[in-house]
């Protein structure tokens, strides 16, 4: 009995050395991110190669389609891992496995520092990504660099417009408010003139507040290195919270979750007025709004205080290239290609929304008529809000965490009596935690 | 074991008494082999390298280092962790009597032999369970929807104004609905068929006693399903405290109301997917299995016991 026993606690001791064996696989350190050339990258496009990209940003097939064409000893194969978080998590994954790494990946703005910080993306400065600011809008730039290393891309920006529907501001005789001030009276005579319309839909997003306090002229989030600073009571993020608080009190907010059914609905019948959201809008409303075509129209968004003409970035994502990429100086190439390069053009003709000045200049560009919007010339207003971005905006290194648990804080304002002054500083807080936990060095 | 070898043993000539007994060991690992394996690998590897992975720490600055049991500390002074694990203790509380007393009530309905269309009432109380748990919380999503769904008719046309099923206050209730109407049917067809073979003899011997229905249920039925009772219970505990399906879902159409943290396993899906801490989530995970682990088997040996 012994005797067997002890062949019993063998086995499992095997067992639990594969285990181990496994689990020290899953934790090979990264890859430094080694130097590189433009001389490589020439070279590597002579060569050749194999490229995965990991992109759920559709209009990027015409381009892979078109590098392909241009130079055919490369070979592209492009994979939708997965929308936003899904993918995030694939490639955090996959990085931490260091197998399956894809060779450039999209990462959106509010979640590249994340990558950054722990190196899983490469520096693409000595590719010739330095020699690129001037190429970009400043805010979409300022997203992409961090520390003198420049993280990726930027692949589209999303300078934020208020888009409002026409008819049912002309019906009730309502003007189209151009301080948040004049947007609170609005979202009252709304309300009074048709008690099912909403100035417009909120049940609360950390992208659209942090957007929001972007634009009010506050900087939450101070990063220097693994010094982080997180602080919501500066004066922007106070004028946000005062106005938003009132449209919560005096139930001028519909309680409808963006990107739901109802969310769509509401957008067509009128029932939701007004929407604050980035330039890569229009898209959506053609695809998801179809019933309301020719009812919207593309605004500036409402100013904090009345003449002036702040704006900010709402979404947007870049393309990255792995560290733990095999050919990065390739994978580099694409990536300018599709950002920098002929790609953009392609990307434009179906719809994307540069971060690109010189696109953004375009007397082309800027003389797109919108059918959806009655004809109305929207990219003028896109790209004026594109040029009144402020770039001295950062994100936290681990900003997907901290959206992740906006609702268990802040999202508790919209739906209790809990003030969003005191949801907001319940942010703060755990998203101090957290930093702490990780290493970081948050509010010491 | 030594004490229970035939007194002879040791006489016999160590050569012949080891071979057979050999052949005999091998021939039996040979057949519990292919078990073994599969059970280590499905089995005892996940929870090997989970309890391997709960002693470490990985940090975006710093890396993995070893931590021993801190995550455990950690987890149990978790006030989330807390939080999650006494709502699915509260909905485990009402909710699994609720669904159990419906399932039982239902099965004797069926088994009574009094009601007509058996076979419908049998198969339509078991159909939720055929729908798959996500689509049925989608369905009961739209449902309960505020604004274009059942609870937004029921407001119109009766002109009142119900109270929302996902606010924070209700979402656990709304969700305990869900459950009940998933697995009520399931439920009902365990007792059932644990009532069909309960002998004849028995209903003819209590007749003959005069025993009316009642008494039936109470002296004959009830205590030849008690196996299946408890069965069904420990089943229901577990699943609570696993439950994830639904909160998992209604957390995209009522973020606000349902946390990242309203249960167990709903916190040690954010640890891993949006905090990256697998290394907590699979500490909280667990303490979870242990947890569920006792308080399945109070259950099972308060159950069985012969004199209840």
């Amino acid at each position: 009995m012994v005797k067997r026993n002890r062949r019993l606690l063998r086995g499992t001791a095997v067992l639990c050395v594969l285990a181990l064996g496994a689990a020290a696989c899953g934790s090979a350190d990264d890859e430094q991110a080694s130097e590189g050339s433009p001389a490589d990258v020439e070279a590597a496009l002579k060569k050749g190669g194999q490229l995965t990209v990991w992109a759920w940003e559709p209009t990027l097939k015409q381009v892979v389609a078109d590098f392909e064409k241009k130079y055919p000893k490369v070979d592209v194969e492009l994979v939708n891992a997965g929308t936003a978080d899904d993918q995030y998590t694939a490639l955090q994954n996959a990085v931490s496995a260091g197998d399956g790494v894809p060779d450039v990946a999209q990462i959106e703005y509010y979640a590249l520092g994340q990558f950054a910080m722990s190196k899983s993306v490469a520096d693409l400065a000595p590719y010739g990504a330095d020699k690129l600011e001037e190429a970009y809008s400043p805010g979409p730039w300022s997203a992409v660099t961090a520390n003198g290393g420049v993280h990726g891309l930027p692949m589209d920006s999303g300078p934020m417009a208020l888009f409002y529907n026409k008819k049912v501001f002309d019906k009730h005789g309502i003007e189209v408010p151009e301080t948040w001030d004049a947007y609170v009276d609005a979202a009252r005579e709304l309300k009074k003139a048709d008690p099912n319309v909403r100035i417009t839909a909120d049940t609360g997003e950390a992208g659209f507040l942090t957007s929001l306090v972007w634009q009010a002229g506050g900087r939450p989030y101070t990063v220097d290195g693994t010094d982080v600073r997180i602080d919501f009571s500066d004066e922007g993020s106070k004028a946000v919270t005062a106005t938003w608080q009132k449209l919560l009190d005096e139930d001028l907010l519909a309680p409808v979750k963006g990107w739901t059914d109802e969310w769509y609905k509401g957008l067509a019948d009128g029932s939701i007025a007004t929407l604050a959201a980035g330039a890569w809008m229009p898209a959506n409303f053609e695809s998801g709004v179809k019933g309301a075509a020719g009812d919207w129209r593309a605004a500036p968004l409402p100013q904090w205080e009345k003449g002036n003409t702040a704006s900010a970035e709402n979404g947007g994502s870049s393309l990255t290239v792995p560290a733990a990429s095999g050919n990065k100086a390739l994978a580099y190439a694409f990536t300018e290609y599709a950002n920098a390069g002929d790609g953009v053009r392609a990307r434009l003709a179906e719809g994307a929304f540069p971060a690109t000045t010189e696109d953004l200049t375009s007397k082309k560009f800027l003389a797109t008529e919108f059918d959806y919007f009655g004809g109305q010339k929207a990219n003028e207003v896109f790209a004026e809000s594109a040029r009144n971005v402020a770039d001295d905006w950062s994100y936290l290194p681990y900003q997907v965490y901290a959206n992740s648990v906006f609702n268990d804080t802040v999202g508790k304002s919209y739906v209790s009596r809990q003030r969003l002054a005191t949801g907001l500083e319940a942010w703060q807080r755990k998203s101090a935690e957290y930093g702490n936990d990780q290493g970081f060095s948050v509010n010491k | 074991m030594t004490a229970l070898s035939p007194p002879g043993a040791a006489e016999r000539p160590a050569l012949l008494a080891r071979r057979p007994r050999d052949r005999r060991r091998w021939a039996g690992w040979g057949f519990i082999g292919p078990f073994l394996a599969v059970f280590g690998l499905v089995f005892l590897a996940p929870i090997g390298y989970s309890l391997y992975l709960s002693l470490f720490r990985d940090q975006i600055i710093g890396g993995t280092t070893f931590v021993g049991l801190e995550n455990y500390g950690d987890a149990l002074a978790d006030p989330q962790f807390w939080e999650g694990l006494g709502r699915v203790t509260a909905f485990l509380a009402v909710q699994v009597p609720v669904m159990l007393g419906i399932a039982l009530l239902v099965a004797l309905a069926l088994d009574s032999g009094r009601l007509y269309g058996k076979g419908f009432f049998r198969i339509s109380i078991f159909l939720p369970y055929a729908v798959p748990a996500v689509v049925a919380t989608l369905m009961w999503g739209f449902l309960y929807s505020t604004r274009f769904g059942l609870v937004a008719n029921i407001d119109d046309a009766l002109g009142v104004t119900l109270p929302d099923p996902l606010s924070p206050d209700l979402a656990l209730a709304s969700i305990g609905n869900i459950v009940t109407w998933e697995f009520t049917g399931y439920n009902m067809l365990i007792f059932y068929s644990a009532l069909r073979v309960v002998p004849q003899s028995l209903y003819e011997a209590a007749e003959i006693d005069g025993a009316g229905q009642l008494r039936v249920v109470r002296s004959i039925k009830l205590p030849a399903i008690r196996g299946a009772l408890v069965i069904a219970t420990i089943f229901s505990i577990i699943g609570s405290f696993q439950l994830f399906n639904e909160p998992s879902i209604l957390q995209k159409l009522a973020p606000n109301a349902i946390t990242t943290y309203f249960t167990p396993n709903l916190y040690t899906y954010e640890l891993s997917f949006a905090g990256r801490q697998q290394n907590y989530a699979a500490t909280v995970a667990i303490i979870m299995g242990l947890i569920t682990m006792v308080i399945a088997y109070v259950v099972q040996l308060r159950g069985m016991r012969k004199d209840v």
